[in-house]
C-alpha cells in the first residue's frame, strides 16, 4: 500500500505558484449540474437493460411477526408474463446467512425464510416479463402465516417475557457491552450535584428522491454475477454479499452508475437485496431489474435506529461536569444487518462530544424489535447521542440556574489542546471551540435574540431560545465497530482499522486528464471538487479535467473502506486524488526537466503549461509532456514506468485499532458546530415556529463554499424534517403506519425557515491531506437538541420528544381539557388498536336474533360484498368479501368465530381477515337486549390492522373501521328481521376452535 | 405500485361519457384531474376495468355565476377557479381556502368537482360547500338531478352519485351583502390533508360553523341567535359532537380543542368581515 507515511511531510497544497487561479477554495460552480437540471442524469432506470431482462416485485409480510406456515406459488407460476417465483427457502438453499461484525446466531438473508419479523419484510419475488404483470401475481401467491405476538418498543422488547425475535439468539438483546474511560463511579462519589434524565430519539430516515435499483445477471459460465446498483457501500460489503453467495469477491461484479438520486445513508441497506436478486437471476436464467418503490422504500428499505438513553452526570456547584454515565437501549429491529450497530459505535469515541469531561461510563445494549431493520442514516449515531448530552448539558444548567451557554462554555476542551484524546479514545485534530461560539454569538447576535425573548415573554407568549454544539467525526476507522467485541475476541479476530481511500489520475497521449475515485456520489459534487484539486496541482482549467465516478470491482482500485458514508469524501477521497495528483504531476517535472534544463523541482505548472518557476516564458506544454510519456518511453528518465497513470492507495495512521482499555479513535478528522435559535409555541395550536436559527461550522479547509454550504443547508433541511415532522410510526401491535409520504412528512421549500449560516474560524485539519474535514452531517447532529431546547426553554418542560407535533406540544402546554357538558356516552376504552362501540336495533325478538347471528345465510345477506360464506365448525366461517368504503375496495378471505356464548344474551366474535391489501385482526362483543318485542344489539371492538392497508390509510382507518362494522350491524339489522329461530347447535365447540384459532386476539 | 390493468376511454362529449358509465356502471370510474384518482389506481385501492376520462370535455369546462350561484363545470381544475377574477368578490370563502388545496402543481390538474367527488373527509372544497349551504349537478343518460351538500356527501369517500351518474357541475352560493365568510386550516405541513379545516359563515343574526378532518364528512352546525358568551359553550358542544379520532398527526383530543380553539378566532374573523 502507498501510504502517506511513504511521503513524509503533508502538502498542504497552498504553495501558490504564479500566474495561476488556485480552484480549492472557490465557490466553483457544480459540473454536475447541467445534466442534472436538464433531466440528463443517467440513473439506474434509464439505462438500457439486456434483452430478455426480467422485472421483480416483492411480495411483503404483512405482519409484524409471524411464522410461515406454507408458501404456494403455482397460481402465479402460471400468471401471464411470469417466468419465476422466488421464496426463502428457495434464497437459503444457494446462499449462506449475510454476516455482520460479530459471532450471533441471528440469521439474516435478506428475505424470510420460516418467519416473517417486519412489516414489509421480503417474503417471495415474483419475475415477470413486466412490472405490471409481476405486481398483478403477487396477489396469487398463498401465503399461509401464523401470528406472533409482536414488540416495538426497544424497553418493553428486554422484559423477561417479551416476545422473542430469535429464538436462536434466546433474548432480543443481541448484544450488550459496558465500557469504562476514566473513574466514573469515583467521579460520582465525590460530585456535590447530580442529574438523571432519560431521552427517546424517534426513528426516521432521510429520503432520497431515486429508490434502490438493482440489475443482477447470474453468469452461468463463471458461476459469477454482474450486478449494477445504486449501492453507496462501503465496500466492507462485498466480502459479505459476496461469501453470502458462496463465491469470491474477484466473481462478484457490481457496478455503481453514474448517478444516483440521493441516499442519505439509505442506500448502504440495499447489499441484502443484491443477495436475493442474484438468485433470482440464477433461479429464472434471467437478468433481473428491480426498481423500489416509494411504499417499499418507506416500509421495508432502513431506519436510523430509535433509541432510548438514560444520562447520568456528576458535576459541582460552578456546573463542571467530572462524569457521564450513558446508558443506552439501541433498537435495531428485527435484524442486524453488517455493518450494524456501527451508528453508536462510531460514536463511541465522542461520548463526552465537545466537552473535556475525563470520566464516562457507556452502556451498550442492541437490541432487535419487530420493525425495519436499520441502516446508515445521515448523521450515523450522532443525533442520538448528542441528543442525550446536550439534552442533559441544558438540564443541569437549569438546575443551577445557569445560563445554557455559560455552562457548555465551561466544560468546553480548552482552545490550544489539540489534537485531543478524548476519554474514550477520539483524538480531535484541531478545533477553537470558544472562538468559534464567540464569533458567532457575536455575528448572529444573539444578544438582539434574547432582547426578543424577553420582549416575547413580557407579552405572554411562549418563546425560548436553544443552544447546542457538536463535534462532527469524519471518515470513519474501520476498526471502530470492533469495539463492541471485548479484546480477546478482538484479538482472535485479528487486528482493524484504517481507512484505505483509492483515486487514479491518468493523462493520455493529448494531454486530457481524467480522473477515477471510489467515492460513489450521490449528488454531492463530488465530481466537480476532485477536479478543482487535480485542476490546481496541475495548472489546467477545471474544464480540462473529467471525472468518472462510476465504480466497478472488477476494474477499478478499491479497497473495504470504498463508498460514500460518514463524511468521507472531503478528509479520505480528496487526500488519495490529491496525492494521486501530485504523483503525477512530478512525473510530469521529471519528464519536462531535461527539455527546460531545470532541476524538476524547480518546475512549475499553470494555464496548460509546464515551465521553469525562474523563467515562466521557458516553457513546454502539458500535452507535449504527456505525449512524451506516451509516444517515447525511451526518451523517459531511467526506470521512469512509461504512460501517465498514478493509481494511489491512502491511509491515515492516526486511524489506530481499538485499545486494551475499549479507547477507540472513530474518525480521522473532527469538525465543530454550534447552533443557537430562538422559537414561538403558538398557545393555540401548539405549532412552533422558528424564529431564528444561526448554525456556525468549523470543518477546516473548505474546498468549495458553495458545496460545503450546500451540504449545510441540505442536513438543516433534513434535520428540521427530523425535528419537526419525520417518524416511522408503529402502532404498539407492531403494524406500520407511515407508508406513504401523506403520512411520513419531509419538510418542503414551504416549512424551511430562514439560516443563518457562518464559517467564522477554519481549523485545518493535520491529519488530511488538504486540512480538509467533513461537512455533510452536522446539522443531523446539533438541529433536533437545539430545538428542543428552545422549546424546553420556552415551556419549561424537561421531558423533549421530537418530532414535535404540534398535537404533543400543546398537551405539554395545556394539560385539562374542557369537559363535555351534557352526558354522553363515554368513549371507548383505549385499546392498542382500533377501537369503537355502537349499537343496532331488531325488530324481532331476541331469541330469533340469536339465531341469526348463527345463520350462514343471514351472515351472508350483512356481509356486503360477500363472495361465499360457509360454516367450517358449528360456530366458525369462511368467507370471501369484497371489503371497501367508497371506491376503496379489496378482496379479503375471512375466518370469523364465536366464543363465549351466552345464549341468548352475549357472544364474543374472533376474526381475521387477509388479502392483497393487508392483513386484520380483530374481536367484538356482542350483548342482545330485549326491547319489547324487539331486540337491541350493543357491540364493542377493537382491531388490528396491517400490512398495505394500514401503512397508506393512516388518517381514514378509524372511520373506515366504523363505517365497515355499522354498516355490517345495519344489514344484520335488516336481514335477520323475521328470522325464525333454529335448532341449538350441540357440538362442542370448544374442542376445535383454540387450535384452528391460533391468531392474535 | 404499479396499477391493474384498466382500459382508458378518452372523451370529448358528454354524451360519450355518460353512455360509458350507463353501459358499464360500478366497472368504469371517471377521471377528471385524477390527482387523488391516479395514486389509488397505482396503490391497487381501486381497480375499475374502464376509466373516463372527461378532463377534456369542451362544455365541461366553464365558470358562470348567476345571481345565487357560481356554477363550475366538471373539467374545471381548480387552478382555473383560483385565477377566475371573481372569485374573491364572489366566493370569498372558496378564495380564502383554495391556496390550502394541495400544491399548485396539483390545483393544475385538480378540479372542483373531482375533489367533491372523492369525498375526502379532509379536503376543503366539500366542506366549503358544505358550509356555504352549495349543490352538485348528477346527470345520467336519462335524468338530471340537483342535490344539495347535505344529501350528497354520505360519509367517508362515500356519495349519493350513482354509478350511472357523472356530476357535471357544482353550484356554490355566491356572496351575500351583510354576511362575513372567513376559513382555516391545521395541517402538519402546507398542503397536506387538513387535520382540521373551519369555515364560517356570519350573518343576519346566524352563524355557520362547517368543520372538515374530524368526523368522517364536514359537518356544519348552525346557531341562529349565538351571543359572544355563548360561544365558548356552543363550540365545546361541537367539538364533543363530531367525535373524531386519533391517527398518528394528530390526537382526537387535538381536534376538538381546534375546533374550540380556532372555531372562535374564526366566527369572530367572519362577524368582522360581515359588518
Amino acid at each position: 500500500m502507498l501510504s502517506e507515511n511513504s511521503d513524509g511531510a503533508r502538502d498542504t497544497g497552498l504553495s501558490s505558484p504564479r500566474n495561476r487561479k488556485r480552484y480549492v477554495g472557490q465557490r466553483v460552480l457544480r459540473v454536475e449540474n447541467p445534466a442534472l437540471l436538464c433531466g440528463r442524469g443517467q440513473f439506474i432506470d434509464d439505462l438500457p437493460a439486456k434483452p430478455g431482462t426480467l422485472d421483480a416485485a416483492i411480495l411483503r409480510s404483512p405482519h409484524p411477526h409471524a411464522e410461515i406456515l406454507s408458501i404456494d406459488t403455482a397460481a402465479a407460476l402460471a400468471r401471464p408474463g411470469v417466468r419465476a417465483v422466488v421464496t426463502g427457502q428457495d434464497v437459503a438453499a444457494l446462499t449462506d446467512p449475510l454476516i455482520v461484525g460479530f459471532a450471533t446466531p441471528m440469521q439474516y438473508r435478506g428475505i424470510a425464510v420460516d418467519r416473517v419479523r417486519y412489516v414489509g419484510e421480503p417474503v417471495a419475488i415474483v419475475c415477470a416479463t413486466n412490472r405490471y404483470l409481476a405486481e398483478d401475481a403477487l396477489d396469487h401467491i398463498r401465503v399461509d402465516y401464523r401470528p406472533l405476538p409482536a414488540v416495538v418498543d426497544p424497553i418493553a422488547a428486554t422484559a423477561p417475557d417479551a416476545p422473542v425475535l430469535h429464538p436462536a439468539v434466546g433474548s432480543n438483546v443481541v448484544s450488550y457491552r459496558e465500557f469504562r474511560h476514566g473513574d466514573a463511579a469515583k467521579a460520582f462519589a465525590e460530585a456535590p450535584r447530580q442529574s438523571e434524565i432519560t431521552i427517546s430519539y424517534p426513528r426516521n430516515s432521510i429520503t432520497p428522491m431515486e429508490g434502490y435499483a438493482v440489475v443482477a445477471e447470474h453468469l452461468p459460465d463463471s458461476g459469477g454475477y454482474d450486478v449494477i446498483s445504486n449501492f453507496q457501500g462501503p465496500f466492507s460489503l462485498h466480502p459479505v454479499m459476496a461469501r453470502a453467495l458462496r463465491i469470491p469477491g474477484s466473481r462478484l461484479r457490481h457496478r455503481s452508475p453514474a448517478n444516483s438520486g440521493g441516499s442519505f445513508g439509505s442506500k448502504l441497506a440495499l447489499f441484502p437485496y443484491i443477495v436475493v436478486l442474484c438468485i433470482a437471476s440464477r433461479i429464472a436464467g434471467r437478468p433481473i431489474r428491480w426498481i423500489e418503490d416509494r411504499l417499499e422504500h418507506l416500509a421495508a428499505a432502513s431506519a436510523a435506529p430509535n433509541r432510548v438513553t438514560r444520562v447520568e452526570a456528576a458535576y459541582d456547584r460552578a456546573g463542571v461536569v467530572s462524569a457521564l454515565r450513558l446508558t443506552h437501549w439501541d433498537d435495531h429491529g428485527a435484524y442486524l444487518r453488517a455493518p450494524m450497530p456501527a451508528p453508536i459505535y462510531r460514536m463511541h469515541g465522542l461520548s463526552t462530544n465537545a466537552y473535556a469531561i475525563r470520566n464516562v461510563e457507556v452502556l451498550n445494549h442492541i437490541l432487535v424489535t419487530n420493525k425495519c431493520p436499520t441502516g446508515a442514516v445521515r448523521g450515523f449515531g450522532g443525533p442520538q447521542l448528542y441528543f442525550a448530552i446536550e439534552r442533559m448539558m441544558h438540564t443541569i444548567a437549569s438546575e443551577l440556574a445557569l445560563d445554557p451557554l455559560d455552562l457548555i462554555r465551561r466544560n468546553l476542551i480548552p482552545a490550544g489542546s489539540f489534537p485531543y484524546r478524548a476519554a474514550a479514545g477520539a483524538l480531535i485534530d484541531s478545533g477553537d471551540y470558544q472562538r468559534v461560539i464567540d464569533e458567532t454569538v457575536r455575528q448572529g447576535d444573539l444578544q438582539a435574540l434574547k432582547q426578543r425573548r424577553e420582549r416575547a415573554r413580557q407579552e405572554g407568549r411562549l418563546y425560548g431560545i436553544g443552544y447546542a454544539v457538536a463535534v462532527e467525526p469524519s471518515q470513519s476507522n474501520m476498526g471502530y465497530i470492533s469495539t463492541l467485541k471485548t479484546g480477546i475476541e478482538r484479538e482472535r479476530a485479528g487486528q482493524k482499522d484504517g481507512a484505505v481511500a483509492a483515486a487514479t489520475v491518468n493523462i493520455d497521449p493529448l494531454g486530457g486528464i481524467s480522473v477515477i475515485a471510489d467515492s460513489v456520489p450521490q449528488g454531492q459534487g463530488h465530481q466537480t471538487a476532485l477536479a478543482q484539486v487535480v485542476a490546481d496541482e496541475l495548472g489546467v482549467r477545471i474544464e480540462d479535467v473529467v471525472v468518472n465516478l462510476e465504480t466497478d470491482t472488477q476494474k477499478d482500485g478499491w479497497s473495504i473502506a470504498a463508498g460514500n458514508y460518514s463524511c468521507r469524501f472531503a478528509p479520505a477521497t480528496v487526500s488519495a486524488t490529491h496525492l494521486a495528483a501530485v504523483r503525477i504531476r512530478e512525473k510530469l517535472a521529471r519528464i519536462a526537466a531535461p527539455s527546460l534544463n531545470v532541476s524538476a523541482d524547480r518546475i512549475e505548472f499553470a494555464n496548460g503549461k509546464v515551465f521553469a518557476r525562474d523563467n515562466p516564458d521557458n516553457a513546454v506544454s502539458l500535452h507535449r509532456v504527456a505525449g512524451q510519456a506516451h509516444w517515447s518511453p525511451a526518451s523517459l528518465p531511467d526506470g521512469m514506468a512509461p504512460a501517465l497513470r498514478e493509481s494511489v492507495t491512502w491511509s491515515a495512521p492516526e486511524l489506530t485499532p481499538t485499545s486494551a482499555g475499549d479507547e477507540i479513535n472513530t474518525s480521522l478528522a473532527y469538525g465543530f458546530g454550534f447552533d443557537f435559535c430562538g422559537i414561538e409555541i403558538d398557545r393555540d395550536t401548539g405549532e412552533i415556529r422558528i424564529d431564528k436559527y444561526v448554525t456556525s461550522h468549523d470543518c477546516g479547509t473548505i474546498l468549495n463554499p458553495g458545496l460545503a454550504d450546500g451540504q449545510i443547508r441540505g442536513s438543516f433541511a433534513a434535520a428540521i424534517g427530523a425535528s419537526l415532522y419525520e417518524e416511522y410510526a408503529y402502532a404498539e401491535d407492531g403494524s406500520f403506519l407511515s407508508g406513504t409520504f401523506a403520512d411520513y412528512l419531509i419538510p418542503t421549500a414551504a416549512e424551511m425557515p430562514q439560516l443563518d449560516l457562518l464559517h467564522p474560524v477554519q481549523s485545518p485539519s493535520p491529519f488530511t491531506r488538504l486540512g480538509a474535514k467533513g461537512i455533510a452531517e452536522g446539522n443531523q447532529y446539533s438541529t433536533p437538541v437545539c430545538l428542543a431546547n428552545a422549546v424546553a426553554d420556552a415551556i419549561g418542560r424537561s421531558d423533549i420528544t421530537v418530532p414535535l407535533r404540534p398535537a404533543k406540544v400543546l398537551e405539554w402546554i395545556d394539560t385539562a381539557e374542557p369537559p363535555r357538558r351534557h352526558a354522553a356516552a363515554p368513549r371507548a376504552h383505549r385499546a392498542s388498536g382500533i377501537s369503537g362501540t355502537g349499537f343496532a336495533r331488531v325488530n324481532a325478538p331476541r331469541p330469533a336474533v340469536w339465531s341469526a347471528l348463527l345463520d350462514e345465510d343471514v351472515l351472508r345477506r350483512a356481509l356486503s360484498g360477500c363472495e361465499y360464506l360457509e360454516r367450517v365448525e358449528p360456530y366458525a366461517f369462511r368467507a370471501a368479501v369484497d371489503l371497501g368504503v367508497g371506491p376503496v375496495k379489496g378482496r379479503f378471505e375471512a375466518q370469523v368465530g364465536l366464543f363465549d356464548l351466552d345464549e341468548p344474551r352475549s357472544a364474543v366474535l374472533r376474526g381475521s381477515l387477509s388479502g392483497p391489501l393487508g392483513a386484520a385482526s380483530g374481536n367484538g362483543h356482542v350483548e342482545l337486549s330485549p326491547e319489547g318485542e324487539a331486540c337491541r344489539i350493543d357491540y364493542r371492538y377493537e382491531i388490528h390492522l396491517s400490512g398495505r392497508i394500514a401503512m397508506i390509510g393512516g388518517r381514514m382507518l378509524e372511520a373506515a373501521a366504523r363505517h365497515l362494522i355499522s354498516e355490517f350491524f345495519r344489514r344484520f339489522a335488516a336481514s335477520s328481521a323475521g328470522t325464525q329461530p333454529e335448532q341449538k347447535l350441540h357440538i362442542a365447540w370448544r374442542k376445535y376452535l383454540p387450535t384452528w384459532w391460533g391468531g392474535r386476539t | 405500485v404499479k396499477p391493474a390493468s384498466f382500459d382508458y376511454a378518452y372523451c370529448d362529449a358528454t354524451d360519450e361519457a355518460l353512455r360509458l358509465l350507463a353501459q358499464h356502471g360500478d366497472e368504469a370510474r371517471v377521471m377528471a384531474g385524477g390527482q387523488s384518482l391516479m395514486a389509488m389506481l397505482n396503490m391497487r385501492l381501486v381497480r375499475p376495468s374502464l376509466l373516463v376520462d372527461i378532463s377534456e370535455i369542451k362544455e365541461l369546462q366553464y365558470i358562470k355565476s348567476s345571481a345565487d350561484y357560481v356554477e363550475i363545470g366538471a373539467a374545471t381544475t381548480q387552478a382555473e377557479l383560483e385565477v377566475w377574477p371573481h372569485l374573491k368578490r364572489q366566493l370569498p370563502l372558496i378564495a380564502a381556502a383554495l391556496p390550502h388545496i394541495g400544491h399548485f402543481q396539483t390545483r393544475n390538474r385538480g378540479t372542483v368537482c373531482g375533489s367533491l367527488c372523492h369525498a375526502d373527509p379532509s379536503s376543503e372544497l366539500p366542506l366549503c360547500l358544505a358550509t356555504l349551504g352549495g349543490h352538485v349537478v348528477l346527470q345520467s343518460r336519462r335524468r338530471k338531478r340537483v342535490l344539495p351538500a347535505d344529501e350528497f356527501q354520505l360519509g367517508l369517500l362515500a356519495t349519493a352519485k350513482r354509478v350511472d351518474e357523472l356530476m357535471v357541475a357544482t353550484r356554490y352560493p355566491t356572496a351575500r351583502a351583510g354576511f362575513g365568510y372567513a376559513f382555516r386550516e391545521i395541517s402538519r405541513r402546507h398542503g397536506d390533508f387538513a387535520i382540521v379545516a373551519l369555515a364560517a359563515v356570519v350573518g343576519k343574526g346566524t352563524v355557520r360553523l362547517g368543520v372538515g378532518g374530524v368526523a368522517d364528512k364536514p359537518t356544519v352546525r348552525e346557531w341562529d341567535k349565538l351571543d359572544e358568551s355563548d360561544v365558548p359553550d356552543a363550540l365545546n358542544d361541537f367539538a364533543w359532537d363530531l367525535g373524531g379520532g386519533d391517527d398518528i398527526h394528530a390526537t382526537a383530543r387535538y381536534r376538538r380543542e381546534m375546533v374550540r380553539r380556532l372555531g372562535r378566532k374564526l366566527i369572530e374573523e367572519a362577524r368582522r368581515c360581515a359588518s
